[in-house]
């Protein structure tokens, strides 16, 4: 479950949020959309507790991130185009590290069940360094699930993935939603999101310009949304 | 209305700035053994109480941005971080003016002299700090905690120094002003430090200004690019 | 609440790492012993400028070797994003700050008990049978730029000149630190009396705990996005 309340995230007079409000119900899959600057990074930041909302407030998982934010974070799964991985730690170093991070119990069981699930079973022992980009972002989503959140927030999760990988990640989330897990997506790619995602939010510079079922919205909707408001100061000041 | 509260104030700092440079070019005696020369000394001085303020009221703005996180607080703290550099720098340009004639060298490495040189380094970091960060709300946070150390830091760094050079034996060359002033000179001094708060507190609300309405401006382009085309 | 536990799987992280790149102290050894070099030219070997300077060099060996790993450091925990992954750990930001700067202090430790043997060899030094109390002071000083470092280096690293920007940030900052290590050094190798060295090792442990605890409250604001 999250809650936006009139998220705000400004400096000087200048905003990268504004005034967002939303709320998503448990289990659900929700696709963020917009473009480059549009703040769907300032979102997911303030979502993870890794960023203060200069105004509003959100809730994630039943807790206030302004209250009891290390409860927030123990919650929540993140995977990002970043693999948050240490190259030259093997697989399973990385896991075991972030296992005790997360004081995950019976890490062991949870490690092996996640890596054969993920098909990098066989290659826990080796450095990160010398995996794919495709196995590495598997493995990220193994850290991101390892202490059983009940939100996973992934920000352009496909980002410079093969095919298999995203199928992979794709079928992952299908998962976690059958286990009523709330999966949060920032993407790039509209029609993956029309095509999976249960409901699409779309932010147009800092604003929550819509917030509807996936199923109800319109084919040219939302690419209409983000065409005619580019990144700030690009194409207005041009066309000028 | 509004306009005229700065003619006010700006007026007013002219006044006593006036009044301050009549009393101390022609109401405060000749020092005695020092000369005309000593005469620098009521604006060091003041230099040096005013850069200290601005620290201050930069670690104060400081943690008050920290808790609030209010962008107005972050402002007034690198207003003014601004200006201690000046007057700190008008402190290190003043003294050395004043120790060649006097001490017959431009500089001695004792307390008050390193610990001025080392306030200039902390808080032109400080500026840097804030000026090159790679995100302008991270960078007023980098700033305010770096300021915050800063000032911490003058005792310890004034103490470590005066420890250093009081134990060493060769590098004892202290100017002993301030004790036994005469009282013309005490008025003057006194005056001086009036006239150069209202002239930092002028300054600090005219650069305040200054800074808001560029930071309108700036919002304001922002605001006007958006706007979707008629 | 568990505070032990998150600090130790951090630090143990940062000793693995280490183990199997070395290239923090590697760099910061190959270093240190380049500028000892270097120092030997300045002076006339075994005159007395060059005693009375010792102290002097041994320091700022250390500090500039600290300076290089106290960088290094953190530009580890930059890539790939390994910084957000450290702070998404449901674990007080405190507790990372703390864990970080034990890590930066063990790395300075090192440096200075492999550099302090060759400069005992190199020039002659003559400790007076003060060990314990020159460990305390080597100890003292590291764990304070350790701390001071651990922040700066974390404020360098998101600015546009990081590299430049650490001493720039360090160095006045800890002048304090700075001039109480050189001075008791001294003091200490030329076998002057404890009342002479204490004031100073007493104004360390002062630098170090007032730092501790702000620098451990600030970090949070340093690393929050």
């Amino acid at each position: 479950m999250i809650i936006a309340q009139g998220l705000c995230k400004k400096f000087g007079s200048l905003y990268a949020l504004r005034d967002v409000s939303f709320e998503i119900g448990q289990g659900q899959w929700v696709a963020l959309l917009g473009a480059n600057g549009a703040g769907k990074t300032s979102l997911s930041r303030i979502l993870a507790a890794l960023s203060r909302p200069s105004a509003g407030r959100a809730c994630v998982a039943g807790q206030w991130v302004d209250e009891k934010p290390e409860l927030v974070r123990e919650r929540i799964g993140v995977v990002s185009h970043h693999t948050l991985l240490y190259e030259d730690l093997s697989a399973v170093e990385n896991l075991k590290f972030y296992a005790a991070m997360y004081r995950v119990r019976q890490a062991e069981e949870r490690m092996a069940e996640l890596l054969n699930q993920v098909g990098l079973w066989t290659r826990r022992r080796d450095p990160v360094r010398t995996f794919s980009r495709g196995m590495q972002q598997r493995l990220a989503l193994v850290r991101a699930m390892l202490h059983e959140p009940s939100v996973l927030l992934l920000d352009e999760p496909f980002a410079g993935l093969d095919v298999h990988a995203s199928r992979l990640l794709t079928h992952f989330m299908e998962q976690a939603l059958q286990q009523n897990v709330t999966v949060f997506m920032t993407t790039h790619d509209v029609e993956y999101a029309q095509a999976h995602s249960q409901r699409t939010l779309v932010l147009v510079q800092g604003r929550l310009r819509l917030n509807e079922a996936s199923r109800q919205i319109a084919a040219g909707q939302v690419l209409d949304l983000l065409r005619d408001t580019g990144p700030v100061g690009t194409t207005p000041a041009a066309s000028r | 209305m509004n306009r005229y509260r700065y003619h006010l104030l700006v007026a007013l700092c002219f006044l006593l700035l006036e009044t301050a440079l009549y009393l101390v070019f022609m109401y405060a005696p000749t020092e005695s053994t020092m000369g005309q020369v000593q005469r620098i000394f009521y604006f060091h001085v003041a230099s040096a109480w005013i850069s200290f303020l601005a620290f201050f009221v930069v670690c104060a703005a400081g943690i008050v941005f920290l808790k609030t996180g209010s962008s107005e607080w972050d402002r007034l703290a690198a207003c003014s971080a601004e200006l201690g550099v000046l007057f700190i720098s008008m402190v290190l340009l003043t003294g050395p003016l004043w120790a060649k004639p006097v001490w017959n060298t431009w500089w001695s490495w004792d307390a008050r002299l390193t610990t001025s040189l080392v306030l200039w380094l902390i808080y032109v970091a400080y500026l840097m700090v804030r000026r090159y960060s790679v995100d302008p709300e991270r960078g007023a946070r980098f700033a305010a905690v770096f300021g915050i150390i800063g000032f911490l830091d003058v005792p310890i760094v004034y103490l470590s120094i005066r420890w250093w050079r009081t134990l060493h034996p060769s590098a004892v060359i202290a100017g002993g002003e301030g004790s036994g002033l005469a009282p013309a000179m005490w008025t003057t001094l006194m005056a001086a430090l009036l006239a150069f708060t209202m002239l930092y507190i002028t300054l600090l609300v005219l650069n305040y200004r200054i800074i808001s309405l560029a930071d309108r401006a700036q919002s304001a382009k922002q605001a006007s690019l958006r706007r979707p085309l008629a | 609440m568990n505070f032990i536990q998150p600090i130790r799987s951090i630090l143990l992280k940062d000793l693995l790492l280490e183990w199997r790149n070395k290239d923090i102290l590697v760099s910061m050894l190959v270093f240190s012993l380049t500028v000892v070099v270097i120092f030997n030219f300045v002076f006339e070997p075994g005159s007395a400028e060059m005693q009375a300077t010792v102290p002097g060099i041994l320091w700022v060996v250390f500090i500039f070797a600290s300076q290089l790993g106290l960088s290094r450091s953190y530009a580890r925990e930059q890539e790939n994003g390994l910084m957000h992954g450290l702070l998404l750990c449901p674990v007080d930001r405190s507790l990372i700050f703390t864990a970080k700067a034990l890590g930066n202090l063990l790395f300075i430790l090192l440096v200075e008990v492999v550099t302090l043997p060759v400069m005992t060899v190199l020039f002659d030094l003559q400790f007076h049978h003060q060990w314990p109390r020159l460990l305390l002071v080597l100890g003292l000083g590291a764990w304070g730029f350790a701390t001071v470092g651990t922040l700066f280096s974390a404020i360098a690293a998101n600015t546009r000149s990081r590299e430049v920007m650490l001493p720039i940030l360090l160095f006045p900052v800890s002048v304090p630190i700075i001039l109480a290590s050189i001075k008791s050094t001294s003091y200490l190798l030329s076998g002057r009396n404890v009342q002479d060295i204490d004031p100073w090792v007493r104004l360390l442990i002062a630098f170090d705990v007032i730092y501790f605890v702000v620098c451990y409250l600030l970090y949070e604001y340093v690393v929050e996005e």
